[in-house]
């Protein structure tokens, strides 16, 4: 007999699970003071509400009903309203303070029993949560009959046939399983949450620790909790295997870089343009997006670092009208300040701005900004994260990186995305003898054939303009230059081929 | 003298059921007489009842009157302990052990 999955409705989760909860199983979700773990019950069952017309029970030894539709209220649930239409039913085994409470003897928990039963056969319940069973445990004194009693709730959820979570307190991010030891009677199913505190950031983590006799995916995943949706998990590696590729070229916005990649960029590729401050990576973005306009692409600029109104100057100053683009309804431009919210929080909306205006084209400048309010493990999930979704949906991608140093030189950024983009472009400072130059060279373009010259490029006010290859200096990508003497030269070009100067 | 009005909620007839069904009536009968009311709820027969008294144990004795409410916990087996929960002892009078 193979076990059945109940897909929980809660995003992203159900990649995770592979297909979501064991059904008519309890799974045992734990983790930490504030991690969420209350949250995880009620959307369990508010997505089995929304979603698949299933009703639910809670049951609550800690808070109030009250205060829990209070809480979740914050998040745009409406309790209330599922209550009087019956899919909601609250099991109150709170603590009730108004009472003196002796225990003596003997005593078992027949009665929750019977009230959950009950409970579920009034509302014809498929899903329960049970929230949380530290605040049960640190009631009752006798941890043998305890332990024997959710033995039995459990057989008899069972026989229900309703799929259950019951979450559980721990003391550490990294520690046993759960805190009373009582839990692993209950528990062929542990999904763990947490919320660690990392170089002075919070970063939530969901991670499916056994699931037994089936499969799931392993390893922490990051999650964030949005209002009006609840806890979203971010899958990485799930939805990175699902990803098309297309040999369909599009342009670049600049015919001599698309003779550069050998045609243009791939229709569904992410190209990384990386430079210095000043060297030109804004104005390759919005020839991007500018390329995608004139052949009716719908384009989406998310902006990191400069104001609305500065990028719609710097455009016109290239010949770009973005003014134009936007009343075509072909341009978004969206304007994000890094420091407004955490990154989970940035992917979920740009996820979101992505599906509302479903573009061809999306172009971000600068990723390298979302790198100051990240620690280096979380910028590389956001960065996975994103592809990810901007190849599933069969989006051209342009992201640029700003490197600290002037001349030559990588950012952390880059060592950590450049092997998740399949063309890189590199943009630098040339110095001959005093003089600036700027210059452009394909590092990698996967899957094509490419120039392998840095060649010379200038800015005007009609964009960019790439020229020769420079051929007496070498260095320029370490930013260490070497002139080569003339004379030299001379005998090289006996050695070697010709320039290859772009023929357009 | 008080009158006691007692709910003890229990789950199916146990042997642990009649044996604290057996001595709170006998209790009972000793030490109020006339005075108190006992119901006996099986929670298998009547959930919701618990449900409104918010009883998770059983045994569960609720003693409803006098006030303060007051809830005992367990199979009764102590009488001692039960008198003294029940405020019947004579010597610790409504003390709580």
């Amino acid at each position: 007999m193979t076990i059945n999955k109940l897909p929980t409705g809660i995003s992203g989760l159900d990649h995770i699970t592979n297909g979501g909860l064991p059904r008519s199983r309890i799974t045992l979700v734990s983790g930490s003071s504030g991690s969420a773990k209350t949250v995880f019950a009620c959307q369990f069952l508010a997505e089995g509400i929304r979603q698949a017309g299933e009703n639910g029970v809670f049951v609550t030894f800690e808070e109030s009903p009250e205060d829990i539709r209070l809480n979740m209220a914050g998040l745009g649930w409406d309790i209330r309203q599922w209550e009087d239409e019956g899919r909601w039913l609250f099991v109150d085994a709170s603590h009730q303070t108004d009472d003196e409470t002796v225990m003596m003897g003997d005593y078992d928990l027949g009665a929750l029993l019977a009230r959950v039963q009950n409970a579920v056969q009034i509302i014809g319940a498929q899903r329960i949560a049970m929230d949380s069973l530290g605040a049960l445990l640190t009631r009752l004194d006798n941890s043998a009959t305890v332990r024997g009693e959710l033995f039995r709730i459990a057989s008899a959820i069972k026989e229900m046939d309703v799929t259950a979570v019951m979450t559980s307190e721990r003391a550490d991010e990294y520690g046993e399983i759960a805190r009373y030891n009582v839990e692993e009677f209950v528990a062929d199913n542990v999904v763990i949450l947490r919320n660690v505190l990392e170089d002075e950031k919070r970063r939530r983590t969901i991670e499916i620790l056994k699931f037994r006799g089936t499969s799931h995916a392993k390893g922490e995943y990051p999650f964030t909790i949005v209002p009006g949706q609840g806890i979203v998990v971010i899958p990485l590696s799930a939805i990175e295997l699902k990803q098309k590729s297309s040999n369909t070229r599009i342009t670049s916005g600049n015919s001599e870089l698309d003779l550069m990649c050998g045609g243009g960029f791939f229709r569904d590729s992410i190209v990384l343009v990386s430079g210095a401050t000043g060297t030109g990576k804004t104005l390759m973005a919005t020839s991007f997006l500018a390329g995608g306009t004139t052949n009716n692409e719908r384009c989406l600029l998310f902006a990191f670092e400069e104001s609305r109104d500065q990028l719609f100057r710097n455009a016109i100053g290239w010949g770009v009208d973005f003014e134009q683009m936007e009343r075509e309804g072909l341009l978004r431009v969206v304007c994000v300040y890094p420091e407004t919210a955490g990154l989970e929080d940035h992917l979920i909306r740009m996820r979101e701005t992505i599906d509302e205006f479903r573009p061809n084209r999306v172009a971000i400048d600068s990723l390298s900004a979302m790198e100051r309010v990240s620690t280096i493990r979380g910028f590389r999930e956001f960065v996975i994260g994103l592809t990810s979704f901007i190849k599933l949906r069969e989006i051209a991608g342009l992201y640029t990186s700003t490197t600290p140093s002037l001349l030559g030189g990588t950012s952390i950024t880059e060592g950590h995305i450049s092997t998740i983009t399949d063309s890189i472009i590199l943009l630098r400072y040339v110095e001959i003898f005093g003089e600036m130059h700027r210059g452009l060279a394909v590092l990698k373009m996967r899957g094509s054939m490419h120039d392998k010259n840095i060649r010379k490029f200038t800015i005007d006010e009609r964009g960019m303009h790439i020229g020769n290859p420079f051929r007496n200096i070498s260095g320029i990508l370490s930013g260490n230059f070497m002139y080569v003497a003339p004379n030299e030269l001379d005998r090289m070009q006996d050695l070697f081929q010709d320039d290859t100067p772009l023929s357009l | 003298m008080d009158n006691y009005i007692l709910k003890l909620y229990i789950t199916g007839r146990t042997l642990r059921t009649e044996r604290a069904i057996f001595t709170l009536q006998r209790l009972c009968d000793e030490n109020l007489k006339e005075r108190y009311e006992l119901l006996i709820i099986d929670v298998l027969e009547k959930p919701h009842l618990a449900e409104m008294d918010k009883v998770l144990a059983t045994p569960t004795l609720i003693r409803e009157l006098p006030l303060p409410r007051r809830r005992i916990i367990g199979d009764l087996s102590d009488t001692q302990k039960v008198l003294s929960a029940l405020g019947l002892d004579t010597d610790s009078a409504g003390e709580i052990v």
